[in-house]
């Protein structure tokens, strides 16, 4: 698992590669979000397209980066979703929390 | 064609280090029975759901505990059993993910994923203790089942 954060003026977006499951990806998700938010971002995009595989605890983990984030008084959304990641969402009703595109340009004109 | 049934079975201890082992080892079997991509895939998530469940869950990640895990290879079906030596759960008193109240929850999608995607599953507590997941996915008859010969 691994992640990339860049800014797009006052917005973070994550380049997310490799297998968000259970310990090490769940834990980097985790960690880099709260890092953009310690640094005061609070609109954030995670890009999932690299992301190869994910698991209950993956899905569990964009759960609680979304509610840490509103929380907190910002937005996180979400790109490029797989078909399995959106499969995996659909399916637990989580299309229906998550804010999803499927172009980087849409995402960032969206906040 | 796949002409008997044929067992496989492991165990492994209580880390979730042995997880992505698990998974190579469903990968082959999948693949060795020819189940199509996509399939392959979602039967390999219900396994690692169904190991790490066993590990975290039943086992509460006691390094002296095992999972046992099980495939039987068939020409129409996998069955696959994941046991572990915890003091076993009531699946019924599970909450349902799809409620509103539940919606937001960070964990409690596993089993709901494994009943999704698994055309049987049972949880059956073991006569010698801890609990078993009993799944199995049959093979489609529109399927491309390899010409493979045991």
């Amino acid at each position: 698992m691994k992640i990339d954060t860049r800014s797009v003026g006052d917005i973070s977006v994550l380049d997310c590669s490799g297998k968000i499951t259970l310990g090490e990806g769940t834990m980097a998700i985790r960690n880099t979000v709260r890092e953009v938010l310690k640094n005061g971002g609070k609109k954030i995009v995670l890009n999932l397209a690299d992301v190869n595989y994910i698991d209950s605890s993956g899905i569990g983990e964009l759960v609680s980066s979304y509610t840490t984030v509103t929380n907190q008084g910002g937005h996180l959304k979400l790109l490029n979703l797989t078909k399995k990641i959106q499969e995996l969402l659909a399916i637990t009703k989580l299309l229906t929390v998550f804010q999803v595109y499927d172009t980087e340009k849409s995402a960032i004109e969206s906040f | 064609m796949i002409k008997s049934t044929d067992r496989i079975e492991i165990r492994i201890g209580s880390a979730l280090e042995y997880l992505d082992l698990v998974q190579t080892l469903t990968d082959c079997i999948t693949d060795f029975m020819g189940f199509d991509e996509d399939t392959a895939h979602w039967i390999g998530m219900s396994v690692r759901e169904s190991v790490t469940n066993a590990i975290q869950h039943g086992n509460k990640l006691d390094q002296s505990k095992r999972v046992d895990i099980r495939f039987e290879v068939a020409p129409d079906q996998l069955d696959i059993s994941v046991r572990d030596q915890g003091t076993g759960f009531q699946v019924e008193r599970l909450p349902n993910p799809l409620d509103a109240e539940n919606l937001l929850k960070p964990s409690g999608r596993g089993i709901f994923y494994i009943r999704s995607f698994m055309d049987e599953v049972e949880f059956i507590p073991h006569v010698e203790g801890g609990m078993e997941v009993h799944m199995v996915k049959k093979v489609s008859s529109n399927q491309a089942v390899k010409e493979t010969e045991i």
